[in-house]
């Protein structure tokens, strides 16, 4: 008994700083057109309690990223290399990309140990289900109650993500909720079980944006009171400013910035990123031209040599940024990561 | 800036779109009606930007389509200016008599992906405005679609490519030609960045400016970004539940918003700055425009609210020049 009691009060400290952990991962997809490189080298860890945003703009991999870390990537697409780590709260660990399709395992990770929230709300829901059934069944498969045991728990759920009614809107079905309300339920369903990793797949994106800052709210303070991490992709860069805890910014399949999200977005490193971020309208004054990024991101099938942003570039150098492979992530400032040929240079200026 | 005395290219008065609901069962018997636009008045000085915000349900595209009556208004007057002398009620005048007024009023598209044919060449979706009213043909349509290609920034040749061989952003510069080559003065652009990655948004907003500037159009852009607003907009109303609740220059509205709603709204835009937390502390959601609460339809969200505003629904009214507010309390903020 005192055995146990010593083991939990050293707890905090001895779990390792990451829950998840990405190493070099690659995800292709072999299309008739050739071999679509979706992501192409990721590596990069989400801290315990803390949120990591991924940003980017549509095809630069960010959701490929996060479906990986479940496994839900379908035929054409596959997970070629690189390993995907969650260290559990029991202090295993466990590599994702090596388990097998249908192993218990691979079962209890998805949905018990991490889970998702997903863009659309009503495709994430069942039309033909009530919402009371939809939590049950995920706290059900997971948990060992019983079926009242568990209905209490999801009326304490949805009570917790601030939908008022729980016990009414328990026999509802989603047709009969707001956008808003079933992206909480949503969220009641993904947090039901605990998991010590949510991925929110662009949670805010379909909502307006009153009911995105409270969702925004909401998942911040479940994230304190459940002490969940969390994986958080969008293409805002104004919900990573206020949402974030570290920020990666990805562009055609790999990382090309990471650090902590006050220190990217006031001084970043890489041109990409400095070009999104001017780019944003309602900062610069009224009527003022927008310093917009050059044409627009390359299809997968056409990635350019070198530096796959050189073509989009102001700072780009012919003969240093289009040719050999890909800069390399790299640590140029104190935990701040960038991978551009040319950083040194660019930056002193 | 604009001239006080310039007459309006357009102005709405007490513009109305109800529909109605029907009961359900044999007699289909109207039972209730969504009130989408309820009396919505305001005017467009020609060459300005008027943005339209809100959430989704407010009643801003239904606003817009009714204006350029791809919906037939319930009651209401649209005073559009025609030839510099003649105006025109659009809500009044029969459908036969539109034809010729649409070359003169177009609309821009949200989504660049259903908004244009796919079985169509760019060329051909770009050109059919100057096909359908008989304006173009032969060489002459080919000259104009590939100069308003150039305008837009897109190549001549692209002309005989389909709309799948185009990226988001060439898409929605495909259909600004289509809305443009027609020569308009009235431009309605319904969420016309919104599909957009930011790269490209800044593109297409760009471009927007640019094209205004060199055609003299006057534009109503329809958004719920409120920073993409912020930037291209000259003057903004605000609307809520089907009604406007704010209406005044860009820049005052951003600086002091005088309707607890427009203060709230701008206070959930996610500012892209880690420093600036948001302050925000709106609960509820969007009222149900068919079954709206008695008094200001805002009132159960208000933090404001007030016996008053449970009964009386708050007029727009002048409290400045060149401001309007609907809120009975609006002198009470702060």
């Amino acid at each position: 008994m005192q055995d146990t009691q010593e083991l939990q009060e050293i707890e905090p400290q001895e779990l390792p700083e990451n829950v998840l952990e990405l190493r070099d991962l690659k995800t292709y997809f072999f299309t008739d057109d050739g071999t679509l490189p979706a992501v192409d080298g990721v590596t990069f860890s989400v801290k315990r309690g803390k949120t990591l945003a991924l940003v980017g703009e549509s095809g630069c991999g960010k959701s490929v990223t996060s479906y990986s870390v479940l496994r839900l990537i379908q035929k054409p697409g596959e997970i070629v290399e690189g390993e995907i780590l969650l260290h559990t709260n029991d202090y295993q660990t466990i590599d994702i990309a090596q388990l097998t399709e249908k192993s218990d395992l691979l079962f209890h990770v998805r949905g018990g140990l991490v889970s998702m929230i997903f863009q659309e709300p009503m495709t994430a829901l069942s039309p033909v289900h009530t919402i009371g059934n939809q939590i049950c069944e995920a706290i059900l498969l997971h948990q060992n109650v019983t079926k009242a045991q568990a209905e209490e728990i999801a009326i304490e759920m949805l009570h917790k993500v601030g939908i008022p009614g729980p016990e009414q809107r328990m026999n509802q079905y989603p047709h009969e909720l707001s956008g808003g309300m079933r992206q909480r339920v949503v969220i009641a369903m993904a947090l039901v079980c605990k998991p010590q990793l949510l991925i929110a797949d662009e949670p805010t994106t379909a909502l307006d944006v009153t009911i995105q800052a409270q969702v925004l709210r909401l998942i911040n303070d479940l994230k304190a009171e459940l002490g969940t991490s969390v994986l958080f992709i969008t293409h805002d860069l104004g919900v990573v400013a206020q949402i974030a805890d570290e920020v990666a910014v990805m562009y055609l399949g790999r990382i090309v910035e990471q650090g902590d999200v006050r220190i990217v977005m006031k001084n970043p490193l890489h041109p990409y990123t400095r070009c999104l971020l001017k780019s944003l309208p309602g900062l610069s004054g009224h009527h003022k031209r927008l310093d917009s990024i050059e044409g627009s991101v390359p299809s997968l099938t056409e990635i350019p040599p070198g530096c796959p942003f050189h073509p989009r570039c102001p700072d780009f150098v012919a003969g240093v940024c289009d040719v050999g492979n890909p800069p390399e992530l790299q640590e140029l400032r104190d935990g701040h990561y960038v991978a551009c040929a040319r950083a040194e240079e660019v930056n002193q200026k | 800036m604009i001239a006080e005395q310039t007459t309006p290219l357009l102005s709405v008065r007490n513009l109305k779109k109800h529909f109605p609901i029907h009961n359900k069962g044999f007699s289909s018997r109207v039972i209730g009606s969504v009130k989408a636009v309820d009396d919505v008045s305001f005017d467009l000085l020609p060459g300005e930007t008027l943005g339209l915000v809100g959430e989704s349900g407010c009643g801003k595209t239904t606003t817009g389509r009714t204006i350029l009556r791809a919906l037939d208004p319930t009651s209401g007057q649209v005073m559009f200016k025609v030839d510099d002398d003649k105006i025109i009620d659009l809500a009044a005048i029969h459908h036969k008599h539109l034809k010729p007024l649409r070359p003169e009023m177009q609309m821009i598209f949200q989504d660049p992906f259903s908004s244009l044919n796919p079985r169509m060449t760019i060329g051909d979706i770009v050109g059919e405005p100057l096909v359908v009213h008989k304006m173009a043909r032969g060489s002459e349509l080919k000259d104009r679609v590939a100069e308003m290609l150039l305008k837009v920034g897109l190549m001549p040749e692209h002309a005989i490519r389909y709309p799948h061989a185009f990226s988001g952003g060439q898409r929605q510069r495909a259909g600004i030609a289509r809305a443009l080559i027609m020569n308009p003065s009235l431009i309605i652009a319904d969420e016309a960045v919104s599909a957009l990655d930011v790269s490209v948004q800044a593109q297409v907003i760009n471009l927007l400016e640019d094209l205004q500037e060199e055609l003299k159009l006057t534009y109503i852009f329809i958004a719920h970004d409120l920073s993409v607003v912020k930037h291209i907009c000259d003057r903004v109303a605000v609307m809520y539940a089907g009604k406007i609740v704010e209406l005044c220059e860009t820049e005052e509205l951003f600086a002091v918003p005088k309707h607890p709603y427009t203060r709230a709204l701008l206070s959930a835009v996610p500012v892209p700055d880690p420093d600036v937390k948001m302050n925000f502390d709106l609960h509820g959601e969007v009222a149900d425009p068919a079954n709206l609460p008695p008094g200001c339809s805002f009132n159960p969200r208000c933090s404001y609210c007030q016996v008053r505003c449970k009964q009386d629904i708050p007029e727009l009214q002048e409290i400045a020049p060149g401001r309007q507010v609907a809120c009975h309390f609006t002198e009470d903020l702060d």
